[in-house]
């Protein structure tokens, strides 16, 4: 049994009571951040790199420290998107859509515990994932050339309109003002620029935080200040925190297979977290029989994203140990530090480091268990910070958000842009244009326009390339069945009755 | 009450954890771009090395400064920072490749003093290891008889370093055709090597340090090496000028200094740079890092660097990304 001796020797290394401090400290840090608007996880993980250097701390201790807060933040992301339907960092968008109305039922503790177990289940069989499958699953990554994402992005596209069951002419729409945000910048394909204007904070196009903090948590004071407090969003309190076990056992096979679809894409280093979150939801909605009550505080739609974000997290530690591809932001950030600590990711890394590797994912099933207890018994804590009266805490979101935009680049720009958004934010709230499909529009547009455009100077614009491997042509027939089938034969389909109990 | 209490909670929470990194007084290094990539190794390894042998008598802070490709950085240096001398900035051949095809909204290199580069990335030609091209003059003839059979995939845009690399060494044999050479610019170089090994593009261009680990698996075959001389380590990979494509073509991971600073605060800086290029603590990080040596301190530095941007500035008007 070698894969206890490894898992054995990474808990020796990782196992000492230092690592459980940091591990505990850097769980919460992690929380905290990913918590915040405007702090996601991979600002929060570079922001607290100079940290461990100032420390001192050796190799496994600055990753244990590092990993640690890096899936604090994914699980703190979902607390602001629950209680103020802001979320907290890119991956959470997701979650505000069921988790938010959830909220708003009355049973905000059933929504952040059911979440909390629902990222704990994706983290720990990523974690699983990573420890068993990572060098026969990095070849995966070789297999996806330019048609392939494009495909797998044009299944996102097409799913999308199921987004918001309401009006989906609005929500297309919404798609497309995210799609022309992604056109600002350089272009990867000539290698000029794009509606810059000469402006050199747009050369690299639109960061989505920006957006993501501008259309949700600016566009929330605008609403505000209109209503004068009477419209906010804000102002969900927590009473009694109980298990809601039942919701917990109905939701375990969507957090199956969401953990799946999202560590796959995980895995993928051209898809990510925030794709993960996404197919994992929309697979959900397309498979269950009440789709009506998704958006609505559906607990399923509670369980996807979160189960799915998380996989992802662990998913995009794949390709970044065995090939050295950040799959992520964050992965990026930890691949530097690693770097930092002279230690090359790689397909040797396995073979070669064994103690850092094991190290690593002990750690990750530390950190874990860690912030399962943190986040569930322990979320009043974090939802106290977040439940003073709105007048006080909106100022304090603000201020939260300014400056973490602000240390994003530096820039009074990306303030400005922000406010921009938010006041985008504000005018598609007043007429019903949904605002999670512009955030996907411009997270997705740009990559799915490089893998086309890439795919067609590979095959010297050769159409038929697209459709060349079972894995396009697979995810091209998921895409047609998703999108275009459901039109055409709606008016034949019946809704399928509910099984009896 | 109670509100009092959470909110200044949350405020110091924010507080706390934004300064963290500034915490205590220092000199600042800034790398234009987020964490993870060249310009973040230059300032957190030089930076570290700088005061751990005592080159620097205070802790070097690396700032993040992402955006336009190192232009929002350049112009910061530029306009706001021009005479600071506690401030250094990450710089590589991808500074000079901008700088010489207008990316940074109109500056030049000669608003900045570049203070020197201490190791270089070689550039390299990778390709999978069962291709049926076993030197970098098959695969080129290959490109130069029918430029649709290959596509080049590295890490940089249209127009970036990696994408001239390949045109000037196919520009040493002649080929002038720059614009029919495909190329598609992915995520980095780790990607670059994937999608190559992945047999979606043929070739890869980009630097060692990129396909190190590669190499090692044994999965890739380096089909030369854009140096002078082989590198210590890599014996084993032919440079270009061997197989006679006269190109030597190096990432230099190098510093830029403001305008605006003193001669002793210059001297300071290249005194200090010079110090960690001859530690040992560098030799192991440049080992570790597929950087081969390469000291260009001071003045010098400012003509090399001169001399690459006329070079990359003519070549890039052929391939019409500058008009």
């Amino acid at each position: 049994m070698e894969l206890f001796q490894n898992l054995a020797q990474g808990f020796a290394v990782a196992l000492t009571l230092t690592n459980l401090l940091l591990a505990v400290s850097g769980c919460f840090l992690g929380t905290v951040i990913g918590s915040l608007p405007g702090l996601g996880p991979s600002n929060g993980v570079a922001i607290l790199i100079p940290l461990a250097f100032t420390l001192g701390l050796d190799a496994t201790e600055a990753l244990v420290l590092m990993t640690s807060v890096y899936y604090g933040a994914m699980y703190g992301g979902r607390i602001s998107s629950i209680l103020l339907n802001i979320p907290g960092d890119e991956p959470a968008l997701m979650t505000t859509l069921d988790g938010y109305p959830m909220a708003r039922k009355g049973r905000p503790g059933d929504a952040l515990v059911l979440s909390g177990v629902a990222s704990f289940f994706g983290a720990l069989l990523a974690t699983i994932g990573l420890m068993l499958l990572a060098p026969i699953l990095a070849g995966i990554a070789y297999l996806f050339g330019p048609p392939e994402y494009f495909a797998l992005y044009l299944l996102a596209f097409c799913t999308l309109g199921g987004l918001a069951s309401k009006n989906q002419a609005k929500s297309a729409l919404a798609a497309a003002i995210g799609l022309g945000i992604a056109m600002i910048g350089l272009d990867n394909s000539t290698g000029l620029p794009r509606f810059t204007y000469g402006e050199i904070h747009l050369f690299d196009g639109i960061d989505f935080l920006v957006a993501i903090v501008g259309l949700f948590a600016v566009s929330e004071i605008f609403i505000f200040i209109e209503s004068h407090g009477k419209k906010s969003a804000i102002g969900v309190t927590l009473r009694k925190v109980t298990i809601p076990i039942k919701d917990i056992i109905h939701c375990l096979p969507t957090m199956l297979r969401s953990t799946l679809v999202g560590f796959v894409a995980g895995v993928l280093p051209g898809a990510g977290a925030s794709l993960g979150s996404f197919l994992a939801y929309m697979a959900e909605k397309s498979i269950a029989r009440d789709k009506s009550k998704f958006g609505h505080g559906n607990p399923r739609g509670v369980a996807a994203p979160e189960a799915g974000n998380n996989a992802a997290a662990g998913g995009a530690l794949v390709p970044m140990l065995t090939l050295g591809v950040p799959g992520s932001g964050t992965t990026a950030v930890l691949l530097a530090l690693l770097l930092t600590l002279n230690i090359t990711p790689g397909p040797l890394l396995f073979q070669d480091r064994p103690e850092v590797v094991w190290g690593l994912i002990a750690a990750l099933l530390i950190a874990n268990f860690v912030l399962l207890i943190m986040n569930v018994p322990l979320v009043r804590l974090f939802v106290s910070i977040l439940s003073v009266p709105p007048n006080i805490l909106l100022p304090g979101i603000m201020m939260v958000s300014f400056a973490g935009i602000y240390s994003l680049s530096g820039s009074g720009f990306d303030l400005i842009l922000m406010i921009l958004f938010g006041l985008l934010g504000y005018l598609c709230r007043k007429v019903g244009v949904p605002t999670v499909p512009i955030i996907l529009g411009i997270l997705l547009g740009n990559k799915m326009e490089d893998a086309l455009r890439d795919a067609m100077v590979i095959s010297n614009g050769e159409i038929s390339y697209l459709f060349s491997s079972g894995i396009s042509i697979g995810l091209w027939v998921a895409a047609i069945v998703g999108f275009v089938l459901p039109i055409f034969l709606r008016p034949f389909l019946k809704t399928p009755p509910r099984p009896a109990d | 009450m109670k509100n009092l209490i959470q909110t200044t909670l949350l405020s110091g929470i924010v507080v706390g954890s934004l300064s963290v990194a500034s915490a205590v007084t220092a000199a600042e290094c800034i790398a234009p771009a987020n964490p993870g990539g060249g310009w973040d190794f230059t300032c957190r390894t030089i930076g570290k090395i700088m005061y751990d042998i005592g080159a620097v008598d205070k802790p070097i802070q690396v700032t993040n400064m992402a955006g336009g490709g190192g232009g929002l950085a350049f112009s910061h240096v530029v306009n706001e920072r021009g005479d600071d001398g506690d401030l250094i900035v990450a710089a590589s051949s991808a500074t000079a490749t901008r700088l010489a095809q207008n990316a940074y909204g109109g500056m030049t290199a000669d608003q900045v003093q570049f203070l020197g580069a201490i190791g270089a990335d070689p550039g390299i030609i990778a390709v999978a290891k069962d291709s049926p091209h076993k030197s970098l003059t098959d695969l080129l003839n290959v490109v130069m008889e029918d430029p649709t059979s290959i596509t080049f995939a590295g890490g940089s845009a249209t127009g970036g370093f990696d994408h001239l690399k390949v045109l000037m060494a196919l520009g040493r044999l002649g080929y002038d055709d720059v614009t029919s050479v495909k190329y598609i610019g992915v995520d980095g170089g780790a990607d670059a090597i994937t999608q190559t090994i992945g047999g979606h593009t043929q070739a890869m261009t980009g630097d060692m340090s990129e396909i190190v680990g590669f190499l090692a698996a044994d999965e890739i075959r380096v089909l030369a090496v854009f140096t002078d001389e082989r590198v210590p380590g890599f014996e084993q990979i032919p440079t270009a000028k061997e197989q006679g494509v006269d190109i030597v073509s190096v990432n230099w991971r190098g510093l830029y200094v403001p305008k605006g600073i003193s001669e002793a605060e210059y001297n300071e800086w290249s005194d200090a740079l010079a110090s960690v290029a001859a530690s040992s603590e560098w030799e192991m990080a440049m080992q570790a890092n597929g950087l081969a040596p390469f000291t260009k301190v001071g003045r010098d530095f400012q003509d090399y660097v001169n001399g690459v941007v006329g070079e990359i500035e003519t070549l890039s008007r052929e391939i019409g990304v500058i008009q």
